[in-house]
C-alpha cells in the first residue's frame, strides 16, 4: 500500500497551486464570471501552457495523463483556488466523450483542446430529466447522410461559450432507456441552434439550449448510433469524481479559513475558539473532510476496475462530497458570524461552490439510490 | 386539553382569510412566495393597507392605535398572512422599538413618535450590531458625548437591516466607562438624516443588498432624543428580548414555505412520477414536517401560557433556535427538490419587470438565493450558540 503520490504529479499538483496562488483572485474570478464568456480566456491560456489541460488526457490523445489520480490532484487544487475556468465542460465532459468515442478525424480536435483554443461542451442534460442521465427525450432523425436534431437541453455548463457541443440525442427507445442514445459534435453556431447564457449561483456559467431541426452530417455522429450509453455513464463518473475532488480543496479552505477566524475573533474578552461549543463542532469539520478525501480516493483508485465496481465507489464519493460539503459550507458560515454572510468575505463563495456541486450530475439523494441499485447488481 | 381554537378565535381566523382575499394582491403574492425582490413601495403600501383595517400594530394596546391582539389572534393572524404570502410586517418600529418607548419613553416621545411609526411616516432602522459587538454586544464602542443640548455621535454599526431606506435609527451608544459594561450604554433616537451619518451598503453573498453599514462622524442629536435615563439603554433593549414571545418561531414562514416545497415536489418529476413520491425525499419531508406541527404546538402553548413571562427569556431561546433550525431544513428541502435548477442565478429575474426569458421552472429561480439568505437567520439577533449559552445559564443554572 502507499498512499504519496507519484513525484511526477506532486510537481504538477505544486506547479498548478503556484499558478493559481500567483495569478487568481477571489474578485477577478466573480467579475469573469458576470461577462458573457464567463470564465477569464487569459487564465484558461496560462493553464494550458502550464500543460493543466493536457494533464486530462492519455498519452494516446495527445496529452500526458488522464488518469484517474491525475483527476483528482488537479481538480482538487482547482477546488482550493474556486477556479471557474472550464475545465469540467471542455477537457472532462466535451473532450472525455470525444477521446472515449471519436474517430480519428473528430479525436484532432482534442489537440485544441489541450491547447485552450477550443472550448468544448456537453449538452445532455433537459428540462425535465432532473439528474437522471439516461433520461433523454430529445431525437435525432435520421435524415439522407445526416440526422436532424430536435429538442432542449438544460444548465448546459460553458454552453454559452463553447465552439462545439456534444449533444446527447434519442435515436431509440422510450424517454430513460439507457439503450437507444447517440452523440453528435455540433458546432455552437450551427443553424437552428439557440443558447441562454447566464451565471450560475457558484460563479460557473450554464446555458440553456434549443435544437430546432439542427441538421449535422454522418460524420457528426460521435461512436456507434443508439450506442452511446457506456460512454456517457463513464463521462459522467469522471466527471463526479473530479466534482468530489474540487469538493475536498474547497471543503479544506472553508476549513482553513474557519480554524483561523476561531484563533482570532474576540468576543467576550477571549478569542472565540476558547469556547468548547466551537472547538468540538470544528473537529467533526477536521474529521468529517478526512472522511471525504478517504471516499475519492476510494473512487480513483477503483476507477478502472470493473463497471459496477467504479460506479459504487463514485457514487460513494460524490455522496460523502455532497453530505460533507455542505456541512462545511454551514458550519463555516456559522462560526464565522455575520461576516461569512457577505459578498466580500471569501467563505460565503466556497460555501456556495461545495452545497453547488451537490446539484451536479446527482445529489445526495441521488447516488445513495443509484449505490443501492447497484449493490443489487454486485451481489 | 383541548387543542382546537375557540369560537371567537375561529371567528377571527375567518375574518383574517377574508380581509387577505380582499386585500393582498395576486402579484405581491406571486413575488412574496417565489422569493422575489420586494420594491420599497410594496412594503410600505402593505403596512397602510394593514393600518388602514386598524391591523398594522397588533400588539399595541388600543390607546396608541394598536389592535391590542392576544398573542394567540397574533400567531392566528401570522400563519394565514404567511399562507396567503403576504409581505412580513417589518418589524423595526412596529416591535423593536415602540414597545421600548411605550414602556420607557417621555409622553412627549410617544405622542410623537408611535403615530408615525403607524402612519408610515417614519421607517425606522436597528443599530445595535458593531464590527467589534456582535454577539458580544455590550462591548459596543460608537460613543455619544453630552454637549449642550445635543449628544455627539462617532463610531460604526452594522448588518443594519434596510438602512438604506429608514428616515431613523435607534441606537446603543457608550455614554460612560465606568463599571461593566452593559452599564454605560444609552439608547437614543437618531435621525438617518443628520449631517455625519454616511450608509454603505453590505452586498451578501447571494448577491442581495439587504443590510448596511452605518457611519456616524461627529453626528449632532438632541438630547432629547435620548430614551429614560442615560446609561439604562441596555435595561431598556433587554426589555425588548423579555417582551417580545410572538413570531419567535416563524411558524407562520415556515409552514408557507414548507407548503411551497410540498408544490414543488408535485410539479418535479424523475421518470414521469412526482418527486413527492419518491420514498427518500417524502421522508425527508415528513420529518421537517413533524418537527414543525411539534413547535407549532410548543409555540401555542407559551403563547397560551399565563406565567410564560417569568421565564420569557429562555423560551424566546427555545423557540429561535428551534424556529430557526426548522426553517433551514425547509430551505435545504427545496433547494434539493429543484434539482440541478439550483445553479441558474439571473438575479435581474427576481426583480420587478422583468421581461426576459425565463430560465427553469418559476418555482425555482428564488430557492437557492434564499437558502443562502436565510443562514443569516441562526446567525443575527443572538446567534444560536448564544441562545443555547442562555437556555444553559437560565434553565439550568449551568
Amino acid at each position: 500500500m502507499n498512499f504519496t503520490h507519484t513525484e511526477e504529479r506532486q510537481l504538477f499538483k505544486d506547479s498548478v497551486a503556484r499558478l493559481i496562488a500567483d495569478t487568481h483572485t477571489l474578485d477577478a474570478r466573480n467579475k469573469a464570471a458576470r461577462t458573457d464568456l464567463g470564465f477569464s480566456a487569459e487564465k484558461w491560456a496560462q493553464f494550458a501552457e502550464l500543460g493543466a489541460i493536457g494533464a486530462l488526457f492519455s498519452e494516446d490523445d495527445g496529452g500526458f495523463g488522464g488518469a484517474a489520480f491525475d483527476v483528482t490532484v488537479l481538480f482538487e487544487e482547482l477546488g482550493r483556488g474556486l477556479v471557474n475556468e472550464p475545465f469540467l465542460a471542455t477537457a472532462i465532459l466535451g473532450g472525455g466523450l470525444i477521446a472515449e468515442l471519436g474517430n480519428a478525424d473528430q479525436k484532432a480536435v482534442i489537440e485544441e483542446v489541450i491547447a485552450g483554443t477550443k472550448q468544448l461542451a456537453f449538452a445532455h442534460g433537459e428540462p425535465k430529466s432532473r439528474y437522471d442521465a439516461s433520461h433523454v427525450e430529445t431525437t435525432a432523425k435520421k435524415s439522407g447522410d445526416g440526422y436532424v436534431l430536435n429538442g432542449a437541453k438544460a444548465v448546459v455548463l460553458n454552453g454559452g461559450a463553447a465552439d462545439l457541443l456534444v449533444v446527447s440525442a434519442r435515436s431509440s427507445g422510450a424517454a430513460w432507456d439507457e439503450d437507444g442514445l447517440s452523440l453528435f459534435l455540433v458546432p455552437g453556431d450551427a443553424a437552428g441552434l439557440s443558447r441562454t447564457s447566464y451565471p450560475s449561483i457558484d460563479g460557473l456559467h450554464a446555458a440553456e439550449i434549443r435544437l430546432d431541426n439542427v441538421t449535422v452530417g454522418a460524420d457528426a455522429l460521435l461512436g456507434g448510433e443508439a450506442k452511446a450509453w457506456p460512454a456517457i455513464e463513464k463521462v459522467i463518473a469522471r466527471a463526479n469524481l473530479a466534482l468530489a475532488s474540487e469538493a475536498i480543496g474547497a471543503m479544506e479552505v472553508a476549513r482553513d479559513m474557519t480554524i483561523e477566524y476561531l484563533k482570532t475573533r474576540k468576543q467576550f474578552g477571549v478569542v472565540i475558539g476558547k469556547f468548547q461549543a466551537l472547538q468540538h463542532r470544528m473537529a467533526t469539520v477536521l474529521l468529517e473532510i478526512e472522511q471525504a478525501r478517504s471516499s475519492v480516493i476510494n473512487a480513483a483508485g477503483r476507477f478502472d476496475g470493473s463497471r459496477v465496481e467504479r460506479e459504487m465507489a463514485v457514487s460513494a464519493a460524490k455522496t460523502l462530497a455532497g453530505k460533507i460539503g455542505r456541512l462545511v459550507a454551514e458550519e463555516a458560515i456559522q462560526m464565522h458570524g455575520g461576516i461569512a454572510m457577505t459578498w466580500e468575505y471569501a467563505v460565503g463563495h466556497f460555501a456556495k461552490r461545495l452545497v453547488m456541486i451537490d446539484h451536479m450530475f446527482g445529489d445526495v439523494d441521488y447516488h445513495i439510490a443509484r449505490y443501492v441499485a447497484l449493490s443489487k447488481e454486485a451481489a | 386539553m383541548d387543542l382546537s381554537f375557540s369560537p371567537e378565535d375561529l371567528a377571527f381566523q375567518a375574518e383574517v382569510r377574508d380581509f387577505l382575499k380582499a386585500e393582498l394582491s395576486p402579484q405581491l403574492a406571486d413575488k412574496v412566495r417565489h422569493n422575489k425582490t420586494l420594491t420599497k413601495e410594496d412594503m410600505v403600501g402593505w403596512h397602510a393597507t394593514l393600518n388602514r383595517r386598524g391591523w398594522l400594530a397588533q400588539d399595541w394596546p388600543k390607546q396608541y392605535g394598536g389592535a391590542d391582539w392576544t398573542p394567540v389572534q397574533q400567531q392566528i393572524f401570522d400563519d394565514e398572512a404567511s399562507a396567503a404570502c403576504a409581505p412580513r410586517i417589518i418589524p423595526f418600529g412596529l416591535k423593536m422599538l415602540a414597545p421600548v418607548l411605550m414602556k420607557f419613553g417621555s409622553d412627549a416621545q410617544k405622542a410623537h413618535y408611535l403615530p408615525r411609526i403607524l402612519d408610515g411616516t417614519d421607517w425606522w432602522c436597528q443599530g445595535y450590531s458593531e464590527p467589534g459587538a456582535g454577539s458580544d454586544l455590550a462591548s459596543l464602542k460608537t460613543r455619544a458625548v453630552r454637549d449642550g443640548d445635543h449628544y455627539v455621535l462617532n463610531g460604526q454599526k452594522t448588518w443594519t437591516t434596510l438602512a438604506q431606506y429608514a428616515d431613523m435609527i435607534f441606537c446603543l451608544v457608550r455614554t460612560g466607562t465606568e463599571g461593566k459594561p452593559q452599564e454605560g450604554i444609552s439608547f437614543i433616537l437618531v435621525d438617518m438624516k443628520s449631517p455625519g451619518i454616511t450608509v454603505r451598503p453590505i452586498i451578501l453573498l447571494e448577491g442581495t443588498h439587504e443590510v448596511n453599514e452605518v457611519f456616524f462622524d461627529n453626528v449632532r442629536v438632541p438630547a432629547e432624543n435620548l430614551i429614560g435615563e442615560e446609561n439604562k439603554g441596555w435595561t431598556y433593549a433587554k426589555y425588548l428580548l423579555t417582551h417580545e414571545r410572538t413570531n419567535i418561531a416563524g411558524i407562520g414562514p415556515s409552514k408557507a414555505a414548507l407548503a411551497e416545497v410540498k408544490r414543488i415536489a408535485k410539479a418535479e418529476t424523475v421518470r414521469g412520477v412526482p418527486l413527492s413520491d419518491d420514498p427518500y425525499f417524502a421522508a425527508r419531508v415528513a420529518q421537517v414536517e413533524m418537527e414543525l406541527d411539534a413547535l407549532s404546538t410548543t409555540n401555542l402553548r407559551v403563547l397560551s401560557s399565563p406565567d410564560a413571562a417569568a421565564s420569557a427569556g429562555s423560551i424566546s431561546s427555545m423557540l429561535k433556535i428551534k424556529g430557526t433550525e426548522i426553517r433551514q431544513a425547509i430551505n435545504d428541502l427545496a433547494r434539493r427538490a429543484i434539482g440541478p435548477y439550483a445553479m441558474p442565478f439571473v438575479s435581474e429575474a427576481l426583480e420587478e419587470g422583468y421581461n426576459g426569458e425565463p430560465i427553469g421552472p418559476d418555482y425555482a429561480l428564488g430557492v437557492a438565493p434564499d437558502y443562502f439568505n436565510n443562514r443569516k437567520i441562526s446567525i443575527f439577533g443572538g446567534s444560536n450558540e448564544i441562545q443555547r449559552g442562555i437556555i444553559s445559564k437560565t434553565v439550568m443554572g449551568l
